[in-house]
């Protein structure tokens, strides 16, 4: 077994690196440590410390949870052309989907721990001991899909780097098929996700059919763009080579998305804006203002314009092939996905309130504290999977036990290009 | 208006299937137990075990039974007496009050509606006061179950309403109309618990669990009628303010993080009372009574004034 190296060698990659590497992680550290504190203040009092009250009951935490869901399902559905397609240029950013998966997914998970009133509870919710209200819940759908998706993307590059760290190829037959479940239960996760607020008629800003569909379209232009971001950044950062197909699809991929995006906008605006019902109310106080209340419009304008301008840039070739302006593109969509998906999809489902009445939500400083510790733990999460699962696809960490030999004809030289697949030896027993 | 008329058959059945297969819960969490003693253990450390009075750690073990109890509808008539004589007993300990904790289940053959006459509510607010009293509503944070909005003659139009009005009432040339948990027939804010911790009984109340209430405040977003609170901090009632008599699923205590709701005082319906804010208010303004009784006075106004439903989906 090569358990116990695959464990030391991994632990060793990601405590190992350059001066900025320790920097970076021991920022995140502190912002973790930061919001720690946050947190344990809010378990004292109570969640009164948020901005949070009866009228907006769910703030900056769902917020981030709904986009961070998009960006979990996105990271895995790129998986889709290069293992079902054979496409070998993508096969790395592949593998760095599933590391953004997972650490979206972490993410997530820690924004729902930190929203609940009563987590000491969370028993309840384990079928057996607890009750779990399935299927009438799309709460209890979504802890369902949610675990079942980390679950997956924890199995499927284990498996896949377990095998090359030990020195076989991974086959395919064991995973290509929860490879094709992942990919089924990746739109599954977001579009549970979606019903979730979209079934509650009690809110009409949420209750409309296109909400799913935009759901989707939204994660695949902001799951991308970060996988871009990310390859980018490794580029920059180390010494692995990246293709040029890599970034050219993942390019392309983002534009479609971001202008299928801006279309269901569109339409819900024609539909919200041009015949106005009663039921359009909570979209007025989102794009106008309601009587003098307007605290979301400066957000969602930018939003709007961010992903506007982001959007015809992306639709531009010169800009879309050079690399500087290709990231300033995805990281300004990005941030336009994030406000227009996160506090501009949930809060003003609550304000106004089913009865009319009007009461904002600001933030507290407890929650900022809170939710900038639980991305500095997803960031620190994706950064360990990125040090580790690296240098092991690439061959350059190997288990120590393995024949010398055998070593030799898999380990490919520092700086040369990548075997095709095809070419790689097959172990023969 | 008239009330969300419950189905005759309520969930109460399916509920009872779904939630039917007990579970040892004791034994299933044992594991559980045994991980947390050592936790425990550690906790200990800064307030030794020793130095702790007998009625301390009597009031520790008692606060340990209660975080382990299972859900109340799965709770055998025993373990809700055991469960009821804790809290009582922890209430003593806490707080110094005295109360009596009901278990009064729902009455055969009565199923619970409620009226309000928009003519005759001229915006006093007692009920309100009344409400806050009867329920131990949290004092602090000032929560309140009704609500009366203030519009003016002419149309029903929430969006242009005050409920937070402070002025001299009846304001001339305005209505009033209250709103609070109306017991929908079936209610958005049940389905979509995903613990199963707020249920609808067989007369009609919706009620929750709040010891099994995780507080995700999923049903606050169903709720088309902003009928649900929630215990942002923990709630305070001055001990000279509790009304001891309460009921399991109504009145009692509450903690922070967990929802809560009118529920149609439901200590004092099922013996037979009104409301309280059915008998506070001074103009008669709100109606109450068994639906399935014909005699009552709520099948009275059903059937010979002009009733609406306040629809709000
Ligand atoms: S807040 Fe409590 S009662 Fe409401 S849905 Fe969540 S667990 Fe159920």
């Amino acid at each position: 077994m090569h358990l116990k190296p695959f464990a030391l060698s991994a632990l060793q990659l990601a405590t190992s690196g350059g001066r900025r590497y320790h920097l970076w992680m021991g920022s995140l550290t502190l912002l973790m440590l930061v919001g720690a504190y946050a947190y344990s203040v809010q378990l004292r009092y109570g969640l009164g410390v948020t901005g949070m009250n009866d009228h907006v009951s769910w703030g900056l935490y769902i917020s981030n949870f709904t986009f961070l869901v998009g960006l979990a399902a996105a990271a895995m559905m790129l998986v889709l052309p290069a293992y079902i397609l054979h496409d070998v240029d993508f096969s790395r950013a592949v593998l760095m989907a599933e590391a953004v998966a997972v650490a979206a997914l972490v993410m997530c998970l820690a924004f729902v721990v930190v929203d609940i009133g009563n987590p000491l509870s969370g028993w309840h919710l384990i079928p057996g001991i607890g009750y779990l209200n399935w299927p009438r819940s799309l709460l209890a759908w979504d802890v369902l899909v949610l675990n079942g998706y980390l679950l997956l993307n924890l199995a499927i590059p284990f498996y896949i780097l377990y095998s090359r760290f030990s020195g076989r190829q991974p086959s395919k037959k064991r995973y290509l098929p929860w490879m094709y479940v992942a990919v089924m239960w990746a739109v599954s996760i977001h579009l549970v996700t979606a019903f979730l607020l979209a079934g509650l008629p009690a809110r009409p800003f949420w209750n409309t059919a296109l909400l799913g569909p935009r759901f989707l379209a939204s994660a695949f232009t902001a799951g991308p763009a970060f996988v871009i971001l990310l390859l980018g950044l490794i580029r920059k950062e180390t010494t692995y080579v990246i293709s040029e197909g890599a970034f050219s699809k993942l390019a392309l991929i983002t534009t479609v998305a971001a202008q299928i995006n801006l279309v269901m906008l569109g339409s819900e605006l024609f539909y919200k804006f041009y015949s106005p019902t009663h039921h359009g109310i909570n979209a007025r106080y989102l794009f106008f203002g309601l009587d003098g209340h307007n605290a979301l419009v400066p957000w969602i304008w930018t939003a709007i314009a961010l992903n506007t301008v982001a959007t015809v840039a992306l639709m531009i070739h010169p800009i879309r092939r050079s690399h500087r302006w290709l990231m300033m593109a995805c990281a300004v969509l990005f941030v336009g996905i994030w406000v227009e998906k996160g506090i501009g999809l949930v809060v003003p489902g609550f304000v106004p309130s089913p009865l009319g009445e009007i009461v904002e939500y600001t933030p507290s400083l407890v929650e900022l504290g809170v939710t900038a510790g639980v991305w500095a733990l997803g960031m620190f999460v994706l950064t360990v999977l990125v040090r580790v699962a690296l240098p092991i696809e690439l061959g350059e960490v190997r288990s120590p036990y393995i024949q010398e030999e055998r070593v030799e004809r898999i380990v490919r030289p520092r700086g040369t290009r990548p075997q095709r697949r095809d070419d790689r030896p097959v172990r023969t027993r | 208006m008239s009330a969300e008329r419950p189905q005759d058959t309520p969930n109460g059945a399916a509920e009872s299937t779904v939630l039917g297969k007990r579970v040892d819960r004791r034994r299933a969490l044992s594991v559980l137990i045994g991980g947390m003693a050592a936790a425990a253990g550690a906790a200990s450390a800064c307030s030794p075990l020793s130095a702790m009075t007998d009625e301390e750690k009597e009031a520790k073990r008692l606060a340990w039974r209660e975080y382990i109890k299972g859900n109340y509808r799965t709770m055998t008539e025993a373990e809700r007496a055991e469960t009821i004589a804790r809290l009582e007993h922890l209430a003593k300990v806490k707080q110094g009050t005295d109360v009596t904790i009901q278990s009064t289940g729902a009455q055969p053959g009565v199923v619970f509606g409620y009226a309000f006459n928009i003519s005759k509510c001229q915006g006093f607010r007692s009920c309100v006061e009344a409400c806050i009293n009867e329920n131990n509503l949290d004092r602090r944070a000032a929560t309140q179950y009704i609500r009366i909005f203030e519009m003016e003659d002419g149309v029903i139009d929430l969006d242009h309403a005050d409920a937070t009005f402070q002025h001299e009432v009846p304001a001339e040339g305005h209505f009033y109309l209250g709103t609070q948990c109306f017991q929908c027939a079936d209610p958005p804010c049940v389905k979509v618990c995903p613990v199963g911790a707020t249920w609808q009984e067989p007369d009609g109340i919706t009620v929750v669990d709040y010891d099994w209430c995780i507080g995700c405040r999923y049903c606050m977003a169903a709720c088309p009628y902003w009928a649900r609170r929630f215990n942002w901090s923990a709630p305070e009632v001055p001990a000279a303010e509790v009304n001891p008599n309460q009921h399991y699923l109504g009145n009692r205590a509450r903690k922070v993080g967990v929802v809560e709701k009118c529920t149609f005082c439901i200590h004092r319906t099922r013996q037979g009372r009104l409301p309280a804010c059915v008998e506070a208010c001074p103009t008669g303004a709100r109606v109450f009574g068994n639906l399935l009784d014909p005699k009552s006075e709520i099948r009275w106004v059903l059937a010979n004034k002009r009733v609406f439903r306040l629809r709000r989906i």
